[in-house]
C-alpha cells in the first residue's frame, strides 16, 4: 500500500516535470546560445566538478549522485529547452589547484553551460576567480560560512546565519542553556560559524561561552578535549567537527560517558552521510541543525528518497548536502527556461525569485543568489535517522550579517 | 582554577593521565611494527599506514559477515577479527617482501619511494572494494561505554582494551625477539648479515618473516583503532608521520626506545593539548620532537652498532 | 666560451637534447597548444625548479628531503602576500569592516595588517624574500642536522615532519595566513592583470626561461669541482671528511640552494595559478615532487624536468579519462621506476648506445661502474645493481 502510494506520488511529480518541459516548443540554438556555449539543437553540455578521489571523496559522493539523479530525471522529462543534458565529469581529487585547473578546463575548453560542483570552502575559493573571469555559472551545494556573494554562483546550501541562529535560539529556549562549549575543525567554515555563534550566544541569548577550540582536519585523539569539556560542564556542546575527525570525536565522547541522555549536544556538521560512519548508537539523543533530513515527511521528499534509493541502492542515505546538490540541476533548468536562454548573464539575471517545490519544502532564490530555506532540528536515533523536532519559517539568506562580523 | 572543587580536579587529573596512556598505547601499536621493520631491517615502509587500514578493513569485513550470517556470534567476533587482521596483513607483508622489498635492501631510501607507490595502489584498491566513504564495524557491546569509578570519573572501555592489547603485543614481541630462536636469528642478521649467512642462517627467510611480523602487528594496530576512529581508504596516511616520529625519536633500533618515545610523545601531546588548544597543541608537540631530534639526532636509545 | 660549453654538456647528444627541449618548450608548444593547456604546462614546469633542486640534493649529494614543498610554499607565500596586498586596496574591499586589509583577515576579526605583512607591500622586498626566506630556513635546518651527521632516512623523516608542522601551522593561524583556504583571488602585479591571456603568455615565457637558466646553473655546479665533491660525499662521506672537506657546510649549502630555487618555483606557480594554499606544501605534494624527480631521473637535470612534465601531464589527461585507474598507474609506474630504472627516464635514454659520442663512450668505460648509481645511505660498500638481491 505504502509503496504504491509513494510510486504514485513519484509519477505525479515526474509527469508534472515532463509536462512543463514538453509544452514548450524547442527554440533554435542561435537564439538560446549567443555566447558560444556547448549547446547544439539536441544537447546541452554541463560540467560536474567534485572530488571522486582523495580525502573529500567521502563527503562529495552524495552530491555527485544527487546531481546525476536530477540530471537523469530532467532528461527523462524532456531535457532543458528541448535539449538533453550531457555531463562532463571532472575529478578535483581533493586538491585545490586541481579544482582550479579543471574548472578552467570546463569553462574554457569545454564551454559548458553550467557547472555543478565543489564542496569545501577552499575548493570554492580556488575556482571562484575563474568563474568570475570566464563568466561561468556554478551551483554550489554545501552549507558554508557566507561572507561571499557572486553573480556567477548559486548557493543551494545554507549560509552560516541560516543554519546557526535559529538553532541556537531553539536550544536556548528548550534546554534553558546558559553555557556553551564550541568545538570545530580548523578551517574557515567552523571558525566563521563559531564566531557567529559566539556573538549570538553572548549578545542575543545572554549566555556564556566557556570554551572554543579547533582541531586540525583528520585529528583523531580527542581525550584531552573531552576532559576539558568534563571540567567545564557546559549546558550545550556546539560542534562543527568534520570529515574523519567526526567519527573519532563522537566515538570517544560516547566512550567517555558523554551521551545523548546526559549531555545536550548540537552539531551543524552531522548529516545522515556522517551518521553512516559514526554509527547511530554513538549519536543517539544528540541534535543536528540542518535544513533537510531524510525523514522529512512530505510527498516531494518521499518521491525523491525513493528515486534515490532505486538508483543507488536501498542502503544509501541522503544528507543535507546531497539534497542541496539535487536542487542544482532543477534550479538551473528553471532559470534557463525562465530566461529562455542558456546565456550565463541571462540565467544570472533570471535566477532571483525562482521557486521550486523541493524535497526540503518550497525554496526560493534570493537576489543575493542564496536560497530562502527553513531550519530544522533533528534528534538522532539509533537507526541513523533523525526525528525532526522543530521546523522554522523560511529564513532569509544574509551572507554578510550585520552585527556578526 | 578556583571555581572547581579539588575532587573534580582530581578526577580530571586521573582521566587526563588515562587519556595520555591511551594515546601512548595507540602510538606504541603504530610504532612497534614499524620499529621492527625500520629499526631492525632498515626498510622504510611508507605503506605501513595502509597495512593498518587493511587490518581495520578486515575487522569491518568480519563485522559485516558476522551480522549477515552469524548474528549470535556478534559479541565475540572482534577477537577473531583481530587475529585474522594479523594473519591477512602478515601474508600480504610476506608477499610484498618477496616481490619488492628484498630487491631493495641495499637502497634504503628507495624502499621509501617504492612503498609509497605501494601505498597509492593499496589506497585505490580499498576505494574500489569498500568505497570512498569511511566505514566503522559494529562493535560488540562489551567494548562500548565506560567504567564509572565515581561521579564524573569515567574510564573508557575501548581505551582500556587498546592499552591491554598494546601491552600484550609488546610483551609478545619482546619475548619473541629475546627468547626465541627466530629472535636470535633476526638479531644476528641485523648485527652481521654475512656472518649470519655463513653460520647457516637463512637470512632471506629471516627478513621475510620479520617484515611479515611487522606488517601483522600493523594489522593488529589497525584492528584496534576501529574502536577509536573510522576507516577510510586514506586513513593510513593520517598515522604515518606519527608512527615514524615515534620510531625515530626512540632511536629506531631498540624496542625499549620505541616504548619510551611513544610514552613521552603521548604525554607531551596530551598535556599540551589540554593547556593549549587543538591545532596549537599538535604543532607544539611536533616542534618539540623535531627540536629534540636536532639536538639529539640519535634518539633516546641509540643502537650501538649503527654508524653513519 | 667553448670551455664553458664543455663544462655544461659532457656529450654532444646531451647538448642536442637540451636544445631540442628548449625548442619544444619555447617554440613548439606555444604555437600548437591553446593558452589554457599552455598555462598548465607552465604550472607543471614550476615544479621543475623543485626537481632540479632534488637532483642536486638527492641524486648528486645523496640527501633525500621529503619537505621540499615547504620551500616551494615559502616562496609561493611571499609572492602571494604581495599580490594579495595589491588586490586588497581600500576601494575594492570597501564592504569589509576594515577596508584595505586582505579579506580573510577581516573575516577573522583582524583590524589592522599584522607587522610581518607590512614589508610585503614592496615588490623589491618581496622578490628578495622569495629567494632569501627559503634559503635561510633551509640553511638553518640543514646546518643543525648535518653538523650532527643526521643523514639518510632520518633527514627524510625530519623534513617530512617539518612539512607537516608548516601546513598545520598555516591551517591553525587563519587570520594571519588565510588558513586552509590559502591566499586566493590574486589579480594584478603592479597593476598588470596576471589573469589575462596576454599575461599568461608572458608569464609562461618568463617562467620557462628562468627554469632553463636555473637548469644550466645546476648543470654547471654538477660538472665543476663542487659537483664532483657532492658525488663523493654521496658515495663515501667519511673519506671526503677525512680529506679535509667540511661535509656539513657543503650539504647545508646545497640544501639552501635547492630551497632557494624551489622558492622561485613557488613564486612563479602563484603568478600562473593565481592562488596559494597549504595543500601545496604538505606531506603528499612534497613526496610527489620526489616522485617527479625519480621518474624523470634523479641524476639528470633535464630528466627531472621532463619527469615533472610527464607525470603531471599523465595525471591531468589520465585522471580526466580514467580517474579510478590513475592511482594504480601512478603507483605501479613508481614502483617499476624505483625497482628497475633507478635512474629514471634519463637513465633509460642514456643506455641507448647511439646517443653517445665515441669520446663519451670511452669516458663511460673509464668511469667506475658504480659512480652514477645512487648510493643513498653510505653505510656498506656495495657495487650491486638494482636487480640483484644478494647483499
Amino acid at each position: 500500500m505504502k509503496i504504491k502510494q509513494l510510486s504514485h506520488l513519484f509519477l505525479k511529480v515526474a509527469c508534472l516535470a515532463a509536462a512543463t518541459a514538453t509544452v514548450q516548443a524547442k527554440p533554435p540554438t542561435s537564439e538560446v546560445n549567443t555566447t558560444g556555449l556547448q549547446v547544439t539543437d539536441d544537447t546541452v553540455t554541463v560540467g560536474q566538478l567534485h572530488s571522486s578521489t582523495g580525502t573529500m571523496a567521502i563527503s562529495e559522493t552524495g552530491s555527485i549522485q544527487a546531481e546525476q539523479l536530477a540530471i537523469d530525471q530532467i532528461n527523462a522529462a524532456g531535457g532543458v529547452l528541448g535539449r538533453q543534458i550531457k555531463v562532463i565529469k571532472e575529478d578535483g581529487a581533493s586538491d585545490w589547484p586541481t579544482f582550479a585547473e579543471k574548472a578552467k578546463k570546463l569553462l574554457v575548453n569545454d564551454k559548458v553551460g553550467t557547472v555543478f560542483g565543489c564542496w569545501t570552502s577552499a575548493s570554492r575559493k580556488a575556482v571562484l576567480p575563474i568563474f568570475e573571469k570566464e563568466n561561468g555559472m556554478l551551483y554550489y551545494p554545501t552549507f558554508y560560512e557566507g561572507l561571499e556573494q557572486s553573480k556567477n554562483v548559486i548557493y543551494t546550501g545554507q549560509e552560516a546565519t541560516q543554519q546557526i541562529l535559529a538553532g541556537l535560539d531553539w536550544i536556548a529556549k528548550e534546554k534553558k542553556a546558559k553555557t556553551y562549549y564550541l568545538v570545530g575543525s580548523d578551517y574557515i567554515w567552523p571558525r566563521t560559524s563559531m564566531k557567529i555563534a559566539r556573538k549570538h550566544i553572548e549578545n542575543v541569548l545572554k549566555g556564556k561561552v566557556v570554551g572554543e577550540e579547533f582541531y586540525a582536519l583528520g585529528h583523531t585523539q580527542f581525550g584531552s578535549l573531552i576532559n576539558k569539556i568534563k571540567l567545564k560542564k557546559p549546558d550545550v556542546i556546539y560542534a562543527a567537527v568534520v570529515g574523519g575527525s567526526n567519527v573519532s570525536f563522537y566515538k570517544q565522547l560516547a566512550a567517555a560517558g558523554i551521551t545523548g541522555s546526559k549531555q545536550t549536544l548540537l552539531t551543524i556538521s552531522v548529516t545522515e552521510d556522517e551518521v553512516l560512519g559514526i554509527g547511530g548508537e554513538n549519536l543517539a539523543g544528540f541534535y543536528s541543525a540542518m535544513k533537510y533530513f531524510q525523514s522529512i515527511d512530505t510527498p516531494e521528499n518521499a518521491a525523491f528518497v525513493k528515486a534515490f534509493k532505486d538508483k543507488y541502492g536501498a542502503d544509501s542515505v541522503i544528507g543535507d548536502v546531497t539534497q542541496a546538490g539535487y536542487l542544482g540541476p532543477w534550479l538551473w533548468k528553471a532559470a534557463v527556461e525562465k530566461a529562455g536562454s542558456f546565456d550565463i548573464d541571462k540565467i544570472a539575471a533570471a535566477s532571483p525569485d525562482i521557486e521550486l517545490a523541493a524535497p526540503e519544502g518550497p525554496v526560493k532564490i534570493h537576489p543575493n543568489h542564496h536560497l530562502w530555506s527553513k531550519l530544522r532540528i533533528g534528534q538522532w536515533q539509533k537507526d541513523g535517522q533523525a526525528k525532526v523536532l522543530y521546523e522554522s519559517e523560511l529564513i532569509e539568506p544574509d551572507p554578510f550579517p550585520k552585527g556578526y562580523q | 582554577m578556583g571555581e572547581y572543587t579539588s575532587e573534580e580536579l582530581q578526577s580530571i587529573f586521573i582521566m587526563q593521565g588515562f587519556s595520555g596512556l591511551s594515546l601512548f598505547s595507540v602510538l606504541l601499536l603504530m610504532g612497534l611494527g614499524l620499529a621492527l621493520i625500520f629499526g631492525q631491517m632498515g626498510v622504510i615502509n611508507m605503506a605501513h599506514g595502509e597495512f593498518m587500514a587493511l587490518g581495520a578493513y578486515t575487522v569491518y569485513f568480519c563485522s559485516t559477515v558476522t551480522a549477515e550470517y552469524a548474528p549470535t556470534f556478534g559479541p565475540y567476533y572482534f577477537v577473531v577479527a583481530i587475529a585474522l587482521a594479523f594473519v591477512v596483513c602478515a601474508l600480504l607483508g610476506a608477499l610484498v617482501e618477496w616481490l619488492m622489498i628484498r630487491h631493495l635492501y641495499h637502497r634504503p631510501l628507495d624502499t621509501l619511494l617504492a612503498t609509497w607507490g605501494l601505498s597509492l595502489i593499496l589506497q585505490q584498491t580499498y576505494r574500489s572494494i569498500f568505497g570512498a566513504r569511511e566505514v566503522t564495524p559494529t562493535l560488540p557491546d562489551w567494548l562500548m561505554g565506560s567504567f564509572t569509578l565515581k561521579e564524573g570519573l569515567d574510564i573508557p572501555i575501548n581505551g582500556v582494551f587498546v592499552l591491554c592489547l598494546s601491552i600484550v603485543v609488546t610483551a609478545f614481541l619482546i619475548l619473541f625477539m629475546f627468547r626465541s630462536r627466530f629472535g636470535l636469528r633476526l638479531r644476528a642478521t641485523v648485527q652481521n648479515r654475512k656472518m649470519s649467512g655463513a653460520v647457516g642462517i637463512n637470512t632471506g627467510k629471516v627478513d621475510r618473516l620479520a617484515f611479515a611480523l611487522g606488517c601483522g602487528i600493523a594489522g593488529i594496530a589497525g584492528a584496534a583503532f576501529t574502536t577509536i576512529g573510522s576507516t577510510g581508504p586514506d586513513s593510513g596516511s593520517r598515522y604515518i608521520v606519527d608512527a615514524f616520529l615515534v620510531v625515530v625519536a626512540g632511536g629506531s633500533a631498540s624496542l625499549l626506545g620505541c616504548l619510551a618515545s611513544a610514552f613521552g610523545i603521548a604525554q607531551a601531546q596530551s598535556i599540551l593539548e589540554f593547556f593549549l588548544d587543538g591545532t596549537k597543541g599538535k604543532v607544539a608537540t611536533l616542534l618539540v620532537i623535531v627540536v629534540a631530534l636536532m639536538i639529539r639526532p640519535q634518539g633516546l636509545f641509540p643502537s650501538k652498532v649503527r654508524g653513519h | 666560451m667553448q670551455l664553458f660549453f664543455r663544462t655544461l654538456f659532457k656529450t654532444r647528444g646531451e647538448a642536442i637534447a637540451f636544445g631540442a627541449f628548449i625548442a619544444l618548450i619555447l617554440i613548439i608548444l606555444p604555437i600548437t597548444l591553446p593558452i589554457f593547456r599552455l598555462n598548465l604546462i607552465g604550472k607543471y614546469l614550476t615544479f621543475g625548479f623543485v626537481a632540479i633542486g632534488l637532483v642536486l640534493l638527492w641524486g648528486r649529494c645523496g640527501v633525500l628531503s621529503l619537505g621540499q614543498g615547504v620551500f616551494f610554499g615559502l616562496g609561493g607565500y611571499c609572492m602571494a602576500m604581495f599580490l594579495k596586498l595589491e588586490a586588497s586596496d581600500p576601494v575594492t574591499t570597501a564592504i569589509q569592516s576594515t577596508p584595505g586589509i586582505p579579506d580573510f583577515m577581516d573575516w577573522n576579526q583582524l583590524t589592522e595588517l599584522p607587522a610581518f605583512w607590512e614589508p610585503f607591500k614592496s615588490l623589491p622586498f618581496t622578490i628578495a624574500a622569495i629567494f632569501v626566506v627559503p634559503a635561510v630556513v633551509a640553511f638553518i635546518i640543514g646546518w643543525a642536522l648535518f653538523k650532527r651527521r643526521v643523514g639518510g632516512v632520518y633527514f627524510a623523516i625530519i623534513t617530512q615532519a617539518i612539512a607537516l608542522i608548516l601546513s598545520l601551522g598555516i591551517d591553525g593561524n587563519q587570520g594571519l595566513t588565510g588558513g586552509r583556504n590559502g591566499i586566493t583571488d590574486l589579480r594584478t602585479l603592479l597593476g598588470w592583470d596576471i589573469r589575462s591571456e596576454h599575461a599568461q603568455y608572458v608569464l609562461y615565457f618568463i617562467s620557462c626561461s628562468l627554469l632553463f637558466i636555473v637548469a644550466l646553473g645546476a648543470k654547471y655546479i654538477i660538472n665543476t669541482r663542487l659537483g664532483r665533491v657532492l658525488v663523493a660525499i654521496r658515495d663515501r662521506e667519511d673519506r671526503v671528511r677525512f680529506s679535509g672537506y667540511d661535509v656539513a657546510t657543503i650539504r647545508a649549502f646545497i640544501f639552501a640552494f635547492a630551497a632557494m630555487i624551489s622558492g622561485l618555483g613557488g613564486a612563479l606557480f602563484v603568478l600562473q595559478v593565481g592562488f596559494m594554499s597549504p595543500s601545496i606544501i604538505g606531506i603528499v605534494p612534497s613526496i610527489e615532487m620526489v616522485i617527479f624527480t625519480a621518474v624523470g631521473g634523479r641524476l639528470s637535470v633535464l630528466g627531472a624536468i621532463l619527469g615533472c612534465l610527464i607525470v603531471n601531464f599523465g595525471k591531468t589527461t589520465f585522471s580526466e579519462a580514467y580517474p579510478d585507474l590513475w592511482l594504480y598507474l601512478m603507483g605501479g609506474t613508481f614502483i617499476a621506476v624505483v625497482m628497475f630504472f633507478p635512474n629514471g627516464l634519463a637513465g633509460l635514454l642514456e643506455k641507448i648506445p647511439f646517443r653517445k659520442t665515441k669520446l663519451a663512450a670511452v669516458a663511460e668505460k673509464l668511469r667506475q661502474p658504480t659512480s652514477d648509481e645512487p648510493e643513498t645511505l653510505a653505510t656498506t660498500p656495495t657495487s650491486s645493481t638494482p636487480s640483484s638481491n644478494e647483499h
